[in-house]
């Protein structure tokens, strides 16, 4: 045994032992984590999507698009597909409010449907792991690398907005994206909101790709882009009776 | 102790290599599960759970009937019960078990199944779940074993151990509990949005546990000739049949809120697993009519003590309530808990044959624990001097 | 001493089952030193030219590990996807942009080193390897 592999060895079970003791203290001396300063922030972001810029499905193709290829997400035909936002007609969007007789632009129009970044995230709430959590701006997360694939936040998630990897999605992925992972076989994953580009001071993909049609900002700063929107237009968002106080408003 | 597992008739052993043949196929069919992951089974994006997670439902109600033996042996000093109190402790452990691996293998990751207690989240139900479960199985484990010993020794079972039995009476309800918890507690999941979900599983605990405890208690009595008691056999069935009383009252309570409400949302799941959707019936709709009419039959088999304490009559009743309450929480608790979908759609989950095969796999991990702990009891209460037949 | 005939046996077929690892190893080839590819041209990171690994590279081979949890954990949980090293460069929180930027081969690099200390993260299960002198997707 050479010496460099017998002091890898030695250094690898010391930092096992310190590991499981508890006391994870490899840090390197001076290293510091930071948040890159073009990031964007907000205390509640939001999304404002004005639905009647989408008269019809092929509008909103290259949307689910942009979101889907930047973060890899698989095309799985069947029940057990995975998607991150799609749409949907109101009657199965807006569940709740049954008005059988709705005008015809709105039982024709499609609504997108994703995460709501709930402000009490009930999938957060069940995660027996810590693996779905809220972070920055009331969004809502999920670490892949701890998720247990329970599906308890499925189960928990009134909107439906999770998938779950019931295969390896990658012989699913048309195009990679390699800058960003794809997930493994039993894990739950949804819409981030972007966290990712967000950090980057980007706007999310969805976003970017609607030519102003879906808004993005801070809820809780009066002068948003967001609360401008809101303020001039009646909006809607999914089931809020259940109290899950949703992140996702829709123009009528 | 553990010798007394080795020792037995040829029938004896026949029947653990039969649940060794079972598990095997099942591992196997399992490991095909671990590398192709859970799309062997019939869950989808809609119906996330399924088999799996409605057999744990089951087993840990299965678990919890112990407590309906040791509460009144505890607490009212009944002492029939004291002759086969350990089996019901052994059975409950076996339940357990069940419980576990029906989790382990709903994971789709069970290799990190340590994250729960590496990263204890005290906000979710999951998480306490699984704390009283393990605490259920060592309480058990604990209990059962040192009074089995000290019964067979002809020594008091020390102090201690009756503290212990005190916190397991308490423990067996908060099993359940934390289980229907697991349901109750989520938004717009209308079926399991229930205050009285808590109840209903306790109540279709206490009867159908129990049967499942009589029915191997009378079949212990025809295999080695250990007589259970008559007065065990007479309590515990008038114990069955309450606990069915309160488990169907307690649905018809569910019925009322949901019809005379007239709040779709309540009434929709229900409508589904009875009658299907939109005139189109699904396979689960036969099913739990068979479950409501063999309800009706066992409680009114149990009801009438003519009947009640007719040997002959008597397993047929337990086993047709075993059937009606697994068809109730083993199929339609969860096929109704998802329908409709979120989007006020429906569609039906079956269980494929590798699910079930799964299943019937722990399911003969749970016999074999149960047949071993038996053999194990048994033997030890052979030792020491009990008899196994009874004076008439 | 009773059933001697079967338990000293069983004792010396034990004790050699259980030594086996020993035997094994003295019976087969004396291990080599494992020579990883390391990268050959630098890469741009920050809008600069950079061809010196982030950390000291015999503390990169013990603590690689824990570096990559802890980025996860600072990128994931506290949205800080900037790693100031010791000598104070700055870098993305990456498996995938940083690491493998430079460390493009996984073959020659990565599975090298874990193959020869029988060990399979399955950091690539999700993380996509770059393309071109690899083998695998």
């Amino acid at each position: 045994m050479n010496s460099s592999r017998r002091y890898f060895l030695k250094v690898a079970s010391l930092s096992t032992f310190a590991l499981a003791a508890g006391a994870a203290g490899t840090k390197a001396a001076g290293a510091e984590y930071e948040a890159y300063p073009e990031g964007l922030k907000a205390k509640r972001w939001a999304m404002v999507i004005d639905t009647r810029r989408f008269q019809n499905p092929e509008s909103m193709r290259p949307i689910i698009e942009a979101c889907h290829k930047a973060h890899n997400v698989p095309t799985i035909p069947g029940p057990k597909e995975v998607k991150w936002i799609w749409d949907d007609t109101f009657e199965h969007a807006f569940a709740d409010d049954p008005s059988p007789l709705l005008p015809r632009g709105i039982e024709e129009r499609r609504f997108f449907l994703m995460c709501n970044h709930c402000t009490n995230p009930s999938c957060v709430r069940v995660c027996p792991a810590g693996a779905t959590y809220t972070t920055q701006g009331g969004l809502v997360a999920i670490d892949y690398h701890r998720c247990v694939g329970c599906r308890f936040c499925m189960a928990a998630c009134p909107y439906g907005s999770r998938s779950f990897n019931f295969q390896d999605p990658r012989p699913f992925i048309k195009e990679l994206n390699a800058a960003y992972p794809t997930r493994m076989r039993g894990v739950v994953e949804k819409c981030t909101f972007c966290a990712e580009r967000l950090e980057k001071g980007l706007m999310p993909a969805c976003v970017e790709a609607s030519n102003g049609a879906i808004l993005f900002g801070d809820l809780n700063d009066p002068d948003s882009v967001v609360r401008q929107a809101l303020a001039r237009n009646f909006s809607i968002r999914r089931k809020p009776s259940l109290g899950t106080d949703p992140g996702v408003y829709y123009i009528i | 102790m553990l010798e007394k597992v080795l020792k037995g008739s040829p029938k004896y052993y026949l029947w653990l290599l039969f649940l060794l043949a079972v598990i095997g196929y099942a591992f196997i069919v399992y490991v095909f599960q671990l590398i192709y992951g859970l799309q062997l089974t019939g869950l989808t994006r809609n119906t996330s759970w399924g088999f799996y997670i409605a057999q744990f439902t089951y087993l840990v109600g299965v678990a919890a009937a112990a407590v309906m033996l040791v509460l009144p042996a505890t607490f009212h000093h009944y002492h029939p019960y004291h002759r086969v109190i350990v089996f019901a402790e052994f059975l409950a452990i076996g339940a357990v078990i069940m419980c576990m691996l029906f989790i382990v293998v709903d994971m789709g990751q069970p290799q990190r199944v340590l994250n729960v207690i590496l990263h204890p989240t005290p906000n979710s139900v999951m998480f306490w779940d699984c704390t009283v479960l393990c605490g259920y199985l060592l309480l058990n484990a604990v209990i059962g074993w040192t009074s089995l010993e000290h019964e067979s020794r002809h020594v008091p079972v020390p102090g201690w151990v009756k503290v212990l039995v005190v916190i397991s009476i308490f423990w067996a309800f908060s099993i359940h509990t934390v289980t229907a918890f697991l349901y109750a507690g989520l938004p717009g999941r209308h079926y399991w949005l229930s205050a009285i979900m808590a109840a209903r599983f306790l109540a279709s605990a206490f009867c159908a546990g129990p049967s499942l405890l009589l029915l191997g208690l009378l079949l212990l009595k025809r295999l080695t000739g250990f007589d259970p008691g008559k007065a065990v056999v007479k309590s515990l069935s008038i114990t069955i049949a309450y606990a069915m009383g309160l488990n169907m009252f307690f649905y018809v309570l569910e019925l009322f809120t949901a019809f005379y409400s007239g709040i779709p949302g309540h009434a929709h799941p229900i409508v589904f697993i009875f009658q299907g959707h939109e005139g189109l019936s699904v396979w689960v709709n036969g099913w739990m009519w068979t479950a409501v009419a063999l309800a009706f039959i066992s409680i009114f088999l149990l009801a009438i003590p003519k009947f009640r304490n007719n040997l002959k009559i008597l397993p047929w009743a337990l086993v047709m309530l075993i059937i009606a309450s697994w068809i109730d929480k083993g199929l339609g608790l969860l096929i109704g808990g998802f329908a409709p979908t979120p989007y006020e759609t429906y569609e039906v989950y079956t269980p494929t044959f590798w699910e079930v095969s799964v299943g019937l796999g722990i399911f003969a991990v749970g016999a074999l624990v149960i047949s071993i702990l038996w053999k194990i009891a048994l033997e030890m209460k052979r030792e020491g001097g009990e008899p196994f037949a009874l004076p008439e | 001493m009773f059933n001697a005939k079967y338990v000293i046996p069983g004792i010396i077929v034990f004790a050699g089952l259980f030594t086996a690892p020993f035997w094994i190893n003295m019976l087969s080839p004396k291990h080599e030193k494992v020579v990883v590819e390391l990268p050959a041209h630098p890469v741009t990171f920050f809008g600069e030219e950079r061809s010196q690994c982030i950390e000291p590279r015999e503390w990169m081979a013990a603590n690689h590990m824990e570096l990559l949890i802890e980025w996860r954990d600072s990128a994931l949980r506290e949205n800080k996807r900037i790693y100031t090293a010791t000598d104070g460069k700055k870098w993305e929180t990456s498996l995938q942009n940083t690491c493998m930027a430079c460390h493009s081969n996984k073959t020659e690099f990565c599975d090298k080193c874990h193959d020869a200390n029988s060990v399979n993260p399955y950091c690539w299960d999700c993380h996509v390897i770059p393309q071109g002198n690899n083998n695998e997707f």
